[in-house]
C-alpha cells in the first residue's frame, strides 16, 4: 500500500480568501473607530475647556482667582475666589470619606474574611442595591429624612447644610469602597494567611498585621477613586447642602459646592459666551485638574507600593 | 542512631506526637484513613509517597492548619505530649504557637525581613531583646550573614532560597517544639535545597521536624524515620491514602517490609 501526498491544488488554496481578507479590515477598523470615540471625547471635553478656561483669565486674573475671598459671578460686582467653592467641596468630600471609610472597609473585611456565604450572599446584593441607587434620591433623602434628624441632634442646624449631604455622599460611595477594598484583600494570596496562622496568630492578628498591610495599595486606590466620585458627586450636594458659597469649613451652615455651582449656572439663563457663562468651564476645569491630579497619586502610589508575590 | 528506634517500645516513650487511628475528611470524602503513628522527639521523620497520598494531610493534622480548610474533619486522635490535640480545651491558636510550620513555597510576609521575624514573636507577648532573637533567629536558619545589612528591605526582594530560610527563621524565632516542613525545598534549586538540608541536620538538635518530601534522596539523607503513605483509588474516582510502612529511614530504603514500599523507594512507581 503507498501514500499518495495529496495533489497541490490552487482551488483549495484561495475559497473566500478576497472575502476574508476585506473582513477582517472591515472589522478592525471598526474596533478601532469605537476604541477611538472615547479617546476623542475626552480630548474634546479637555480641549473645550483649556479654550473657555482661557477666554475666562483673559479678563478676570489668576491672582484674583486664587486669593479672592467671594464667590459672587453674577453680582454686579463680580468676585471670583475659587476657594469659596473648593472648600465647600472639600467639606462635603471629607465628610463623606470619614463616613464612607469605615464603613466600606469593614464591610470588605466582613465580607472576605468573617462572613459565611449564607451572609455574604444576603450582604453583597444589599450592598450592590445600594450602588445602584439615583443620586437624586440620595439627594432627597439628604435633605428630607438625614437633615430633620440631624436637626433632633443639632439644634440650630440649617435646612440645607454641608453636614448632611457629606453623610449621604459618604452612604452612595461605601459600596465602591467596600466591593474594590474587598477585591483588594481577597487578592492576598493564602499561603500569607497560612504562613501567619502557623506561627499562632489569631484571625484578627492575622488580618490586621498580615492581610491588610498587603492589601493597602488596593485599599488606597479604592479610597482614592471614591474621593474622586465624592468630589465630583452632583445631584446630593446640589439638593442638599444648599446654594450659598460661603468660605469656610463649617459643616452647620449651607454651602456651594463647584458641582453644585455649575448646576446652578447651567439651569439659570446666562448667555453663551458671557463672563458668567465661561466660570463654568473654569470650575469644570478646576474639577478636573483636582480628580487628575488624585488618579496620578492613585497611579503612582499603586505602582510604588503594591506587593509582587510572584 | 539508626537501631535506637528497632524497638517500638522505645519510640513510644520518646514520642512528642501520637496519630492512632487518624481519619481525614473532605465533606463527605474520607481522604486518608487508618493513619496511627509516633513522632519521637529530635528526631526528623520524612513522609514520603505518591500524589495525593495524605500525607501533606496528615502533616497538617498536626498543627491543626486543617481547621482552617472549610468542611475538613478529623477523627481518632492525636495527641501531642499525651494531650488531645484535638480536645475543645485546646486553642488551635495556642498549638501552632508550638508546633511550628514551613510551607511548600515561601510566603515571606510583604515586610521587612526584620518584621518577618519579630511578627511571630510579638503576636507571642515576646519581651525580650528583639534585635537579639532576630539575629539568634536568622543565625540559626543560616541566613543572617547574608541579610545583616539589609535587615529593613522587604522580605520578598530575597532569593527563592533565601527567602525559605526566612520563613525557617520566622518559625524558630517563636521557639515551637516541632518544626513541620511540608515540600520546603520543591520551589529551590538544588544548591538551595542542599543549604536547606544542612540546615534540618543542625535544627534536630533542638527540634524535632517532620518533614513531607517527594524527593527520594532528600528523605534518605535528612530524616531519621520514613513514613511511606499510598493511595488507593475508590469506586467514585477519589483516592484515599493511607500508611503503608513506618520504620527507621535505612530499613525503609533497605530493606523494607512491603513490596509496595520496595516498589516505590525503587523507583518503580510513583
Amino acid at each position: 500500500m503507498t501514500f499518495e501526498s495529496p495533489v497541490p491544488d490552487d482551488r483549495l488554496w484561495k475559497p473566500n480568501r478576497k472575502l476574508s481578507q476585506w473582513m477582517e479590515g472591515v472589522v478592525k477598523f471598526i474596533f478601532a473607530a469605537f476604541a477611538f470615540i472615547s479617546v476623542i471625547t475626552t480630548l474634546g471635553i479637555v480641549l473645550t475647556l483649556i479654550f473657555e478656561t482661557f477666554d475666562f483669565f483673559k479678563e478676570v486674573s489668576l491672582w484674583n482667582f486664587l486669593t479672592d475671598t467671594k464667590w459672587t459671578p453674577l453680582f454686579k460686582s463680580a468676585k471670583f475666589g475659587i476657594w469659596v467653592l473648593i472648600s465647600a467641596t472639600v467639606l462635603t468630600s471629607a465628610i463623606a470619606i470619614i463616613v464612607a471609610l469605615p464603613l466600606g472597609l469593614l464591610a470588605a473585611i466582613c465580607l472576605s474574611e468573617y462572613a459565611t456565604s449564607r451572609v455574604r450572599s444576603l450582604l453583597k446584593p444589599a450592598l450592590e442595591i445600594l450602588a445602584g441607587v439615583p443620586t437624586v434620591v440620595y439627594g432627597y433623602f439628604a435633605l428630607l429624612f438625614v437633615t430633620p434628624l440631624l436637626q433632633l441632634l443639632i439644634p440650630g442646624l440649617q435646612g440645607f447644610n454641608a453636614l448632611s449631604a457629606g453623610i449621604v455622599v459618604g452612604i452612595s460611595i461605601v459600596p465602591l469602597i467596600a466591593s474594590l477594598s474587598e477585591d483588594a484583600i481577597y487578592a492576598v494570596p493564602r499561603s500569607l494567611r497560612d504562613g501567619a496562622y502557623a506561627l499562632g496568630a489569631t484571625k484578627r492578628e492575622t488580618i490586621i498585621s498580615v492581610v491588610l498591610p498587603a492589601a493597602l495599595s488596593g485599599i488606597v486606590a479604592s479610597v482614592i477613586l471614591a474621593v474622586s466620585r465624592a468630589i465630583g458627586e452632583t445631584m446630593i450636594v446640589a439638593l442638599a447642602a444648599g446654594q450659598n458659597p460661603t468660605l469656610g469649613l463649617n459643616p452647620f451652615v449651607p454651602v456651594m459646592t463647584m458641582t453644585a455651582f455649575i448646576v446652578q449656572v447651567s439651569l439659570g439663563d446666562t448667555p453663551a459666551g458671557s463672563l458668567a457663562y465661561r466660570t463654568i468651564f473654569v470650575v469644570g476645569m478646576t474639577l478636573f485638574v483636582i480628580t487628575l491630579a488624585l488618579n496620578i497619586f492613585s497611579f503612582w502610589f499603586v505602582r510604588r507600593f503594591r506587593e509582587k508575590y510572584e | 542512631m539508626i537501631s535506637d528506634f528497632s524497638d517500638p517500645a522505645q519510640l513510644t516513650n520518646t514520642a512528642v506526637l501520637k496519630a492512632e487511628n487518624v481519619n481525614v475528611y473532605y465533606g463527605s470524602n474520607l481522604a486518608v484513613r487508618d493513619v496511627s503513628l509516633d513522632i519521637p522527639r529530635n528526631k526528623v521523620v520524612a513522609f514520603i509517597g505518591p500524589s495525593g497520598c495524605g500525607k501533606s494531610t496528615i502533616l497538617r493534622c498536626f498543627n491543626r492548619m486543617n481547621d482552617l480548610i472549610p468542611g475538613a474533619r478529623v477523627d481518632g486522635t492525636i495527641t501531642f505530649h499525651d494531650r488531645n490535640l484535638y480536645s475543645k480545651a485546646l486553642d488551635p491558636v495556642e498549638i501552632r504557637r508550638r508546633i511550628g510550620m514551613v510551607f511548600q513555597k515561601p510566603n515571606p510576609f510583604p515586610k521587612s525581613i526584620y518584621e518577618n521575624i519579630a511578627f511571630g514573636a510579638r503576636i507571642n507577648g515576646y519581651q525580650g531583646d528583639m534585635d537579639e532573637l532576630v539575629e539568634s533567629s536568622l543565625r540559626k536558619a543560616a541566613i543572617w550573614e547574608e541579610v545583616k545589612d539589609k535587615l529593613k528591605e522587604s522580605g520578598l526582594a530575597l532569593s527563592g532560597g533565601q527567602q525559605q530560610r526566612l520563613c525557617i527563621a520566622r518559625a524558630i524565632a517563636i521557639s515551637p517544639e516541632v518544626i513541620l516542613m511540608d515540600e520546603p525545598c520543591s520551589a529551590l534549586d538544588p544548591i538551595s535545597t542542599l543549604r536547606v538540608e544542612e540546615l534540618i541536620h543542625e535544627l534536630k538538635q533542638q527540634y524535632t521536624i517532620v518533614i513531607v518530601t517527594h524527593n527520594m534522596q532528600q528523605a534518605s539523607r535528612v530524616s531519621d524515620l520514613t513514613a511511606f503513605y499510598n493511595a488507593e483509588a475508590t469506586e467514585k474516582g477519589n483516592k484515599i491514602g493511607y500508611l503503608v510502612e513506618y520504620d527507621n529511614t535505612q530499613s525503609i530504603f533497605h530493606n523494607p517490609q512491603q513490596q509496595a514500599t520496595q516498589d516505590y523507594v525503587s523507583g518503580r512507581f510513583g
